[in-house]
């Protein structure tokens, strides 16, 4: 379906719709779901239903409001992308109103008040998390534990009570929840503990690699994302950029001091760095649409992930990476315009 | 002075050429002073004053300024009215005065003021010009008062939190307590709420424009990407 048939000659066909890439993106984003709920609970499948019944509600109610043909756009999933990015985002037990407002802030501020899909030059799921955080700074940073590090597998019925009613027993609360593993090593260091020792945590780091849980869950969205590859869905300078740019700042740094910097594959399997690279900075609204220009765009990205995380006030800063280089991309389009077949250079 | 340019001098500044939603002029204080109604009505009290005795000033001096000066001039005359405006409230409103801080200093350089000045003032007779700083300065002051009660609604829940510092001891239990909030919006306290809260007033003017406008032919709703006719 192409409402919009292109003006002028000549144009190559892909042969893919709007729908039939929201539909890979979110298929490939059911193995990361299934091993989030294995490893962290039933929390974030509630959380998801609970974003995508509001993501239907906001996306409605605001075409009406703009007067546009509500099927058409209801039906292109790009709401749907954008609710299960924002839903890997949040922590899994915090209350119901929190993804409800992010979720809506994400749709109307980032989407509709611009013009709706393609319009967008922020990208929405990074907006609304970047709301949330600022506003509810107390909510956002309260994660759930994987349950083999906390010893307490929380029932769904648990989760349940959790997220609608706040009222689980502190006992139980305080044993699910607790600081991630970029949140340890962060407070590790300002207490004078180097980083060697906090990855030989062995309670919380698996196989002094990264942290539990949080390593297969960036597995699985690596997995997703190399289908996202295979079929050709995303472009392959968006994760080679801005892994590459992540990993070598980190290398870097942890070369001119272990003790201070963790390693590369910390930085690569902690967090949402996945998440990130895949399904997050890749984005074709928002993102540069040049081959070199996609490939600094997502170099970008993984400059300021890592400054943000090792100098910056807050444990991961995907987010705000992705809005700032967000803002840089018509500048980097402007340059880096590949040069049109027997034109001079 | 007729009743027709009266009303139109009034109509311009309170709405048609709002200094705050139509020029957008004088931002920097109205983004950062309006973390709640008091706030924003000081500064915009303050401003509305500096805006009446400068438009005055100037427009009593318009025939003897020569125009290659009359900017620095200008700017002059309203860096003496801030300074009286200043002084005063240092002396009877202390506490607002401390709170405001450098804001007030600074209304010497918001755009409004010297818009004004070189927009009208130098062109019009004193009674036209004292209208027009009252207009626009009104004009100004509302929607800072609006931002302001948005900002306070959305953190806090009250509305004229902290009117002791205008109105003196007998009015430290006039905060409405309108929302119970556990926890505000934190955001709307914050610079992007200001942005945000200032975006939406804009947008909301030019709604009503728009409706006003298009009461006998209304829009046209097609589908295509082709922008929208306004």
């Amino acid at each position: 379906m192409n409402p919009w048939p292109p003006h002028s000659a000549p144009f190559m066909h892909t042969n893919t719709s709007v729908t039939q890439v929201m539909l890979r993106v979110q298929i490939a984003s059911i193995l990361p779901l299934v091993v989030h709920i294995y490893f962290f609970g039933w929390g974030i499948a509630v959380q998801w239903i609970l974003a995508m019944l509001t993501g239907l509600v906001v996306e409605y109610a605001m075409l009406h409001l703009r007067g546009r043909p509500v099927k058409p756009f209801l039906l292109d999933g790009s709401a749907v992308i954008t609710v299960t990015g924002l839903t890997f985002c949040i922590p899994p037990e915090s209350p119901w109103w929190l993804i409800v407002l992010g979720v809506s802030f994400a749709l109307i501020f980032g989407k509709h008040l611009y013009g709706g899909l393609g319009f967008n030059p922020f990208n929405p799921a990074m907006l609304g998390y970047a709301f949330l955080l600022v506003s509810f700074p107390a909510e956002m940073t309260q994660w759930t534990l994987p349950s083999a590090v906390s010893g307490h597998t929380l029932s769904m019925t648990e989760s349940l009570i959790k997220i609608f009613t706040g009222h689980l027993p502190a006992s139980i609360m305080d044993q699910v929840t607790g600081a991630t593993p970029l949140d340890h090593v962060k407070t590790g260091l300002t207490q004078g503990i180097g980083v060697p020792e906090t990855l030989n945590n062995a309670q919380t780091i698996w196989h002094g690699v990264a942290g539990h849980g949080w390593i297969q869950v960036n597995l699985a969205f690596m997995l997703g994302g190399l289908y996202l590859l295979w079929t050709r869905t995303i472009r392959w300078q968006y994760p080679v950029g801005f892994l590459g740019a992540l990993g070598l700042m980190a290398a870097i740094f942890h070369a001119i001091d272990p003790n201070q910097y963790p390693p590369v594959l910390f930085h690569l399997l902690s967090g949402g760095t996945m998440l990130a690279a895949f399904f997050i900075i890749t984005d074709p609204v928002t993102a540069s649409t040049t081959p070199l220009g996609r490939l600094i765009y997502a170099a970008g990205i993984g400059v300021l992930v890592y400054i943000i995380r090792t100098w910056g006030g807050y444990p991961d800063g995907i987010a705000f990476a992705v809005l700032l280089m967000n803002i840089f991309v018509p500048l980097i389009d402007q340059y880096t315009q590949p040069r049109v077949k027997g034109h001079p250079r | 002075m007729t009743l027709d340019r009266v009303r139109e001098i009034v109509y311009e500044g309170l709405w048609h050429n709002n200094q705050a939603l139509v020029a957008l002029l004088g931002l920097c204080p109205l983004l950062a002073v309006t973390n709640n109604a008091i706030n924003g009505l000081g500064l915009g009290l303050a401003t509305l004053a500096v805006l009446l005795v400068s438009n005055v000033l100037v427009s009593l001096i318009r025939d003897f300024v020569p125009r290659e000066v009359r900017i620095p001039i200008f700017i002059g005359v309203i860096a003496t009215a801030v300074t009286i405006i200043e002084m005063l409230m240092a002396a009877y409103l202390h506490e607002l005065h401390l709170l405001l801080g450098i804001f007030i200093p600074l209304i010497v350089t918001n755009c409004v003021i010297l818009g004004r000045a070189e927009a009208f003032a130098s062109k019009n007779p004193v009674w036209a010009a004292a209208l027009d700083g009252l207009a626009m300065g009104l004009g100004f002051l509302i929607i800072l008062v609006i931002l302001g009660g948005m900002r306070e609604l959305l953190a806090q829940g009250t509305l004229f939190d902290q009117a002791w510092l205008m109105f003196g001891e007998t009015a430290r239990d006039w905060t409405l307590y309108l929302i119970h909030l556990d926890e505000g919006l934190l955001l709307a306290a914050l610079p992007p709420g200001a942005f945000l809260g200032l975006g939406l007033l804009v947008a909301l003017k030019n709604w009503i424009e728009l409706k006003k406008q298009s009461k006998h032919q209304p829009l046209p709703l097609t589908p295509n990407h082709e922008p929208e006719k306004a």
